[in-house]
């Protein structure tokens, strides 16, 4: 088999492949094959669309933010919070108003932050991040404090369909459906010259400097977007979950993530699936049996991934592939 | 009268926290801006060498400052060993690679101790001649946090003529500054920052011991300050003992204040102080700008 030359493979690399559609096939199947698991099928959705939305931002953009839970918890406290107030609690239009706040605490501190690079931007944005738990935590009367907002009313979907904190099975299709829609505007966004001129920046910013590439504000519109896909997933972290209280916010949720998606494979948009499916499952069962063993366990897996598998779980997989076909090709 | 004593009082309770504090974050500040690691896992080690002296007092019976030279040595002598088995391996790794291992070794240690010891919390007892009050003419205060003050500024004053006035310190300053050029001068920076490494992690180690009296010692230790020593860090000026030192005490006076007189938003100020510090100088408020 002769590799088709680079532009061609430039010019094809948006086209769908045969396997993609396998993760929403799974999807599906889960809601038939596990009724009894759909709230945590919803969280797993939930967390994948997260992880997504740093997969943008750090895999594709390059940008090691510690503080990306800050984002979500936006999403869930705009949610919960019009929602426990009496304001505002159709589910669709929440969303909607949990994704521009997101966008616009990803547009203003993106704006400020992303002068810095390293280890400055390291400590910028996670201490973003505890800045808004603190303030989460001590605005008592709008957000309930350290207790959070037990009570998030959703209005059914379209009218019709009830949010039942018992029979998720809303919740688990609306997830899944919101979540196979920001997944199209992500792929089209990182197969786009946009999404190619983030990998440039990545791979060798001066060099985008020179060719005349805006890099900065292109870094600015990716966070933006990308602090808006955060929210989204926290604003449906708060429907589907009925309430919210500080965890959306802290150091955990930014640290889960991050290492959801490095265990997936990052800069390639599968390995927030992967990487989700493997964590959640992993944590669901073994962390409530051996909490301790767990953490344990998580902690070397990520001192291996970082000295030997760079690449996560799907890089892995790559690897063994091509040394597979290798072999093949010589008999 | 009354309130002058308020502010004396204030001021030495800040003090004492805040030379804490400087034990703890001066080695990372060293490893971080002679290498540029980002090392989360430093936290661990102050955690570890925490339950090294605790342990040595309460199981062993050995003193005090017997236990804090033990707890000295042997984070040391472990961090030697992590150091060219893991750390060493990633110098040339992104930040990315380097935060994702030292999160996964905070994990390993945390999960370690809760195994081996227990989640609970590990009190320290001060000998007695380090509990009670002692009379400063204008005031009388804790002994342990005068004390604290007192070996903190010794530290302090040690590091400084380390720095300025020994070899290796010198050597240490140089591969700061540029690293390259150090390099080409023939310093042996491996082993300079292996040298670096242990005795940062030795200082963690005995603050970790030093403060487990009153932030208490409990393996969430590692992850819980972490936020505290990287904004030491970060405001004083990476590699920059004088720096940390200052931001240090700064950082402990004003979080004794702003208990005191803003009990509810007093860490949030910090938060915010330190980002537009950070966005004003990303250099730090001591550090040199980047050549």
């Amino acid at each position: 088999m002769t590799a088709p030359p680079p532009t061609q493979a430039l010019a094809e690399r948006h086209k769908l492949r045969w396997w993609e559609p396998l993760p929403w096939i799974l999807a599906l199947g889960f809601f038939f094959a596990f009724p009894n698991h759909l709230g945590f099928g919803a969280e797993l959705l939930i967390m994948i669309l997260f992880a997504l939305s740093l997969d943008l931002a750090l895999g594709y953009a390059g940008i090691v933010t510690l503080g990306h839970a800050a984002f979500f918890g936006v999403g869930a406290y705009a949610v919960g919070m019009l929602s426990n107030h009496g304001i505002w609690s159709e589910p669709l239009s929440g969303l909607a108003i949990a994704a521009a706040v997101g966008a616009l605490c990803g547009l203003a501190s993106g704006y400020v932050l992303l002068r810095t690079t390293g280890l400055t931007l390291l400590m910028l944005t996670l201490c973003t991040m505890v800045l808004l738990e603190e303030a989460a935590n001590l605005g008592q009367e709008w957000t309930g404090g350290f207790d959070g907002l037990p009570n998030v009313s959703i209005q059914p979907l379209f009218g019709v369909f009830e949010f039942s904190p018992l029979y998720p099975t809303t919740q688990y299709l609306y997830v899944l459906g919101v979540l196979l829609l920001c997944f199209i505007l992500l792929r089209t966004l990182v197969y786009s010259p946009f999404g190619q001129s983030l990998t440039g920046i990545r791979e060798n910013t001066l060099r985008m400097y020179a060719v005349g590439a805006p890099v900065r504000r292109r870094l600015v519109l990716c966070y933006t977007i990308s602090a808006a896909i955060a929210a989204v997933a926290g604003g449906l972290w708060a429907q589907a979950n009925a309430y919210v209280n500080l965890s959306v916010l802290s150091l955990d949720r930014a640290a889960t993530v991050l290492i959801i998606l490095v265990l997936g494979g990052y800069g390639r948009l599968y390995g927030a699936f992967i990487g989700a499916v493997a964590y959640m499952v992993l944590s669901h069962y073994l962390a409530k049996i051996y909490p301790t063993a767990w953490q344990l366990g998580l902690g070397l897996m990520l001192m291996i991934i970082a000295l030997f598998a760079r690449n996560g779980i799907l890089g892995i997989a790559d690897s063994v592939l091509t040394r597979l076909r290798g072999k093949r090709a010589v008999p | 009268m009354i309130f002058g004593i308020d502010v004396a009082s204030m001021i030495l309770g800040g003090l004492a926290a805040g030379m804490v504090l400087f034990i703890v974050s001066v080695g990372l500040s060293i490893t971080m801006g002679l290498m540029g690691f980002v090392n989360l896992a430093h936290g661990g080690f102050a955690m570890l060498g925490g339950y090294v002296i605790v342990l040595s007092m309460t199981k062993l019976g050995l003193p005090f400052i017997i236990a804090l030279i033990v707890g000295f040595v042997v984070i040391a002598a472990f961090s030697v060993v992590m150091e060219r088995l893991f750390y060493s391996k990633l110098y040339r790794a992104t930040e990315l690679d380097q935060v994702l291992f030292t999160i996964g070794l905070v994990f390993v240690m945390i999960s370690g101790v809760t195994l081996l010891v227990g989640p609970e919390n590990q009190p320290l007892t001060l000998p007695s001649y380090l509990q009670g009050q002692v009379d400063l003419g204008f005031i009388e205060y804790r002994t342990y946090s005068i004390a604290l003050i007192v070996i903190g500024a010794l530290i302090m004053l040690g590091l400084w003529l380390g720095f300025e006035r020994t070899r290796i310190g010198a050597q240490i300053r140089a591969a700061v500054d540029n690293r390259r050029m150090t390099e080409s001068l023939g310093i042996n920076i491996g082993r300079l920052f292996t040298i670096v490494f242990a005795f940062g992690s030795g200082m963690a180690a005995l603050g970790g011991g030093l403060g487990a009296e009153f932030l208490g010692l409990d393996p969430q230790y590692a992850l819980k300050y972490l936020v505290y020593f990287l904004i030491a860090v970060s405001v004083g000026g990476l590699g920059r003992v004088t720096g940390v030192f200052y931001a240090s005490l700064l950082i402990g006076v004003l979080d004794f204040v702003l208990k005191k007189y803003v009990p509810q938003g007093g860490t949030m100020f910090i938060y915010v102080m330190t980002i537009l510090l950070l966005l004003w100088r990303p250099q730090g408020l001591f550090g040199r700008k980047e050549a």
